[in-house]
């Protein structure tokens, strides 16, 4: 093969019409992707990683525009072709893996059919040639029974399903180049896990080289040979990716590298962040893009626009880099802070407790009096099931578990969102009712939320300083004049790190991470003893996670709270988190400290949690551990052990049968499994016997 | 499948059943004695007397209702009170013939002629073709039927002579002549339909194409044309085959003021002077078959969209 590049992007702009204006999106761009080469390409949200990679494809918004600049496949520019040229391309030769497998597959038809579709128009196979290569391709990607779920349609599939059928698309032409935009984004961490591995496999299967775009650098560690940094429609670097990792030459590259919480460090830091948002559209700077957030800018950056360079560093590794800085930065002259700093010392967690849960049941769907009548056997959804939780004075509990494990009807039922079935909830010392509209006033102040998705939890018609006055009016029970109220509006503002302006913006005029703050700052409103943060940085971008995170932490120093904090990032989880509760189809399997669950002994399911975690760096290999298929239905939940459908270190029929007890593994850290805490500390150092072959299964 | 079919089928009777209770309470609100409105201003008391025997007017009120519904039931739609008393069943259902006639004529212009507008308004967002469409529409719904039948008539019955300007089918008409006068009926019938349909389509087809397997679809190759009509129309269609159903509804018992400009023998027709002359059975009958085909048509429109679309469950 000779060394032509698969695809070049070359000194390439888009523009984008809004409000009658032409809007730079992609600004000189330049990327290069060689054959067999799976390139990453990440950046905020907004940065224009989906622009740049359609683009690619030659495929453009109905308002974009193409300024300037080549596309070169295989050394053909794209960009003059008519759009029937490229129909001859598109499907066959580039092929797209798109983010919301659900949304890109048409609803109306059989799974079967849509990926036929694709051979029959490329490969000019007949209907049932066609089929039968469908079902072969989903064979590829790892579905058990094919053939049953050829004749699905797309809704009846789970969401990595849904995936594995985008990409066994994708691959039935066996095109040169596929570009995947986040295709896991939307899934849990051990789906994602194994997604990935079949990329890997595949990609490299069909000799095909790949664009994979993805704001988790983890991710693209894990999967990438070279990766390009985006910020602001530019590109800010191009490096392998072990280089990336290990001498990153851009300060923005360094910052965001630095800002990731890891599960290795010390509760006692505060992340690095990037100061300030990424520039929309209309307001990017004339100068470097990153100028106003880089903390070594001159004043030069903000008047002149760094080159793209193409450079050998001093250790003789080819890059693209656009900074004016980084000779110094490349022989060490210039150096970025990036170690953790120590975070504001806060008190010990105290001795007394501030919630305390005992045997939390809730149960969804309970058959009606119709389905009785009709004796339909429908089962009710068991989501959270003899639960008991405590939380100790200015501590943080983390809760994981993937979706659908019940983290979130579990802080419903708390909040009082939810009713539940049975149980007993008692916050600082006092009983609590399961009702929310029996609890006191009292009671309600001392507990807040934080959701996950902060456009939902703000009214888009009423300002930032509105809201919070109404909170504020609503729980504080003392009496308040109007000035006061006006007060404690600034303070919660500058608690959250706002200006004042911010009372008079509406929610649209917020940034994401604006917005959580906001948030957080309502919360806040009237000294709350415990805060429950459901995913509160899940919706979020890498810089603004840390951010928030820094956030959360700084408050529970200077406001003594507690947390209940929900995550499926497990790095998130122990960056907060002084114990944790690890939750599987609505029962807690292991509760521990922080450091107790992330070391041996875990319980399996933790174990293949955080195996599945990609971490940053390229060079540590992620764990090995591979969970099948999906959490299965709340509806059928399995016998004995709950996990035993999917436990790597199943030891037999008695998993299936009883119920696993609770043992002790010291120091109030608890496992519920059938291995005694011996054999799992032997068999967790070791390395785990060959895996159970992942396979997606069926859900109906 | 089978059982969805019977259950609606089952929910459908009801329907009928829960009409039926309610047409009948409201005959019985209506002003007059109806023995007298039949034997006229002059009957002798004792012939009164004894025609309200005859027809159970004695009776308690739900007896009567029993009854009335048993002679539905069983096809004994009993008999109108106009002169020479003629039973109503051949009547009604004769009417309906013609009511079912002009309706399947005017759907057959206007929805293939909606789809298509709809189609190409949505297709063309906000462009020029697209605001015509939207204007054209409007402008055409917010006309009142008989000033669009009566220019009809004029200009392309009397003027023009290329239709006739009544519809009053005689009975040895071939179908031929049948359509040929039926045809401004249903124009007339067509503009009051054509914008609701071109609206429903228009924004089922802006909704589709802005999804994102629309833009799966392109990138696998597929020519615009197909990407079109295979994949976007077939979900775009959906809330617009709801709106045809309701349509064909009014098309049955609605078209009073498009059946009387052209002396049209349908059952709006036959409603208006069954209430003018407040003939109760032959009032009761044409609004219960009425009702059925309103409530038949939801049905059939219910079953098709389940069909077409795989995300309801069919349990
Ligand atoms: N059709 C469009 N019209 C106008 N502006 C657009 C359009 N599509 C994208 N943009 C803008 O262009 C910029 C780049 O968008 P793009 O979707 O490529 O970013 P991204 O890096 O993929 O972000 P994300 O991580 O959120 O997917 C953003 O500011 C976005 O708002
Ligand atoms: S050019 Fe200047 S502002 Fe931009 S990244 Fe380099 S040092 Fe920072
Ligand atoms: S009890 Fe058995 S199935 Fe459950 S976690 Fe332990 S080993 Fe696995
Ligand atoms: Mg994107």
């Amino acid at each position: 093969m000779n060394d032509q590049p698969i695809i070049e992007a070359v000194d390439l702009c888009i523009d984008y019409r809004l409000n009658k204006r032409w809007l730079n999106a992609i600004q000189s761009v330049s990327l290069t992707i060689n054959p067999l080469e799976i390139h990453g390409l990440v950046g905020e949200s907004g940065s224009g990683k989906s622009t740049l990679a359609l683009a690619l494809m030659r495929y453009l918004a109905p308002n974009a525009r193409i300024p300037q600049g080549r596309i070169l496949f295989e050394g053909e520019d794209l960009i003059p072709k008519t759009t029937a040229e490229m129909r001859e391309i598109w499907g066959s030769q580039i092929n797209l893996v798109p983010q919301d497998a659900l949304a890109s597959l048409n609803p109306a038809y059989r799974i079967g059919e849509q990926i036929a579709e694709i051979t029959r128009l490329h490969k000019g196979l007949s209907k049932p040639e066609a089929w039968d290569r469908a079902v072969e391709m989903l064979r590829r990607v790892r579905i058990a029974d094919p053939e049953a779920v050829a004749r699905r349609h797309p809704h009846q599939l789970s969401g990595g399903m849904q995936q594995r059928v985008t990409i066994a698309m994708a691959l039935s032409t066996q095109p040169r180049l596929l570009i995947l935009d986040e295709p896991t984004t939307s899934l849990d961490v051990t789906t994602e896990a194994v997604i990935l591995d079949l990329f890997r496999d595949l990609i490299r299967d069909n000799e095909a080289a790949a664009l994979y775009v993805s704001h988790d650098l983890g991710v693209v560690a894990q999967l990438c040979d070279r990766v390009t940094v985006m910020y602001g429609g530019e590109v800010m670097a191009s490096t392998p990716v072990i280089e990336m990792y290990q001498r990153p030459l851009h300060p923005y590259t360094i910052s965001l590298l630095a800002s990731l919480p890891r599960p290795t460090e010390g509760a006692e830091t505060r992340l690095p962040t990037i100061d300030g948002v990424a520039p929309s559209l209309a307001e990017r700077p004339h100068g470097c893009v990153f100028a106003p957030r880089c903390p070594v800018a001159l004043d030069k950056c903000f008047d002149e626009k760094p080159p793209l360079e193409h450079i050998r560093d001093s250790a003789g590794t080819s890059r693209l880099i656009k900074c004016h800085r980084w000779r110094e930065i490349d022989d060490g002259t210039l150096a970025i802070a990036t170690t953790p700093v120590q975070a504001e010392a806060s008190a010990p967690p105290g001795q007394h407790y501030v919630l305390k849960a005992r045997d939390l049941d809730i149960t969804f769907e309970k058959p009606k009096l119709w389905d009785r009548i009709t004796r339909k056997q429908k089962k009710a959804v068991h989501a959270v099931d003899d639960v008991s939780l405590s939380i100790r004075a200015r501590s943080t509990l983390g809760l994981v578990g993937e979706s659908g494990s019940g983290k979130t009807s579990l802080a419903r039922i708390i909040v009082g969102l939810y009713t539940a079935d049975d149980g007993e909830i008692e916050l600082l010392d006092l009983p609590l009712s399961l009702d929310l509209h029996e609890r006191s006033r009292e009671a309600l102040s001392e507990l807040q939320m934080v959701f996950q998705n902060p456009n939902d939890a703000l009214n888009p018609y009423r300002t930032v300083g509105n809201a919070l006055a109404r909170t504020i009016n609503r729980l504080v029970t003392t009496d308040m004049s109007q000035a006061a109220i006006q007060r404690r509006v600034y303070e919660l503002l500058n608690l959250v790190r706002l200006t004042p302006q911010y009372a008079t913006r509406y929610p649209a005029e917020l940034s994401g991470g604006e917005k959580q703050r906001v948030a957080i700052a309502r919360a806040f409103a009237a000294n709350p003893a415990l805060v429950i943060a459901d995913e509160p940085t899940s919706a979020l971008d890498v810089s603004v996670q840390s951010v928030i995170l820094n956030l959360l932490k700084d408050l529970r120093a200077q406001e003594g709270a507690s947390y209940l904090f929900i995550s499926h990032n497990l790095s998130a989880v122990s960056y907060l988190a002084d114990w944790i509760i690890v939750m599987y189809l609505g029962h807690i399997v292991e509760e521990g400290t922080q450091e107790q669950v992330y070391n041996v002994p875990s319980h399996p399911y933790t174990e293949a949690l955080l195996s599945a975690i990609p971490n940053p760096d390229p060079t540590v290999e992620q764990g090995e551990i591979r969970l099948d298929g999906e959490v299965p239905s709340a509806r059928r939940i399995p016998s004995g052990c709950r996990f035993h459908t999917r436990c790597p270190r199943k030891i037999g029929a008695i998993c299936e049968d009883e119920t696993p007890p609770w043992r002790d593994a010291g120091d109030e850290h608890f496992i519920r499994c059938h291995i005694p805490i011996e054999e799992l500390i032997a068999l967790q150092q070791t390395k785990p016997d060959a895996q159970p072959q992942p396979v997606a299964q069926a859900e109906d | 499948m089978a059982r969805y079919l019977l259950r609606r089928i089952v929910l459908l009777l009801i329907t009928l059943l829960i009409t039926s209770v309610v047409i009948f309470a409201l005959t019985q609100l209506l002003p007059g004695d109806v023995a007298r409105l039949i034997l006229g201003r002059e009957a002798q008391p004792q012939a009164l007397e004894d025609l309200r025997l005859e027809l159970g007017l004695n009776d308690p009120i739900p007896m009567q209702y029993v009854n009335w519904l048993s002679g539905f039931v069983t096809g004994d739609w009993g008999t109108s009170f106009t002169s020479g008393n003629p039973p109503i069943r051949p009547l009604v259902l004769e009417r309906v013939g013609n009511s079912l006639l002009l309706a399947f004529y005017a759907l057959a212009i206007s929805i293939p002629l909606a789809i298509f507008l709809g189609v190409l308004a949505g297709l063309n967002e906000n462009k020029w073709i697209d605001n015509v469409i939207s204007v054209v529409s409007l402008s055409v719904v917010g006309l009142p039927e008989f000033v669009t039948g009566l220019v009809l008539i004029n200009v392309f019955a009397l003027g023009l002579g290329w239709f006739p300007a009544s519809a009053t089918a005689p009975a040895d008409a071939t179908f031929g002549e049948m359509l040929s006068q039926l045809t401004l009926p249903a124009i007339t019938a067509t503009f009051v339909l054509l914008a609701y349909v071109v609206r429903m389509t228009r924004a089922g087809m802006i909704d589709e194409l802005k999804k994102p397997y629309v833009r799966t679809v392109t990138l696998k190759g597929l020519p615009r044309r197909q990407v079109i009509v295979k994949h976007v129309l077939r979900n775009a269609l959906l809330p617009t085959i709801t709106v045809i159903a309701i349509s064909f509804g009014w098309l049955i018992g609605g078209l009073i003021v498009i059946e009387n400009v052209f002396s049209y023998p349908g059952l709006g027709r036959l409603l208006t002077a069954a209430v003018e002359r407040k003939d109760i059975p032959l009032l009761q009958a044409s609004v219960m078959v009425i009702v059925f085909f309103f409530a038949l048509a939801n049905l059939i429109a219910d079953l098709l969209y389940a069909l077409l679309n795989p995300r309801i469950r069919l349990e």
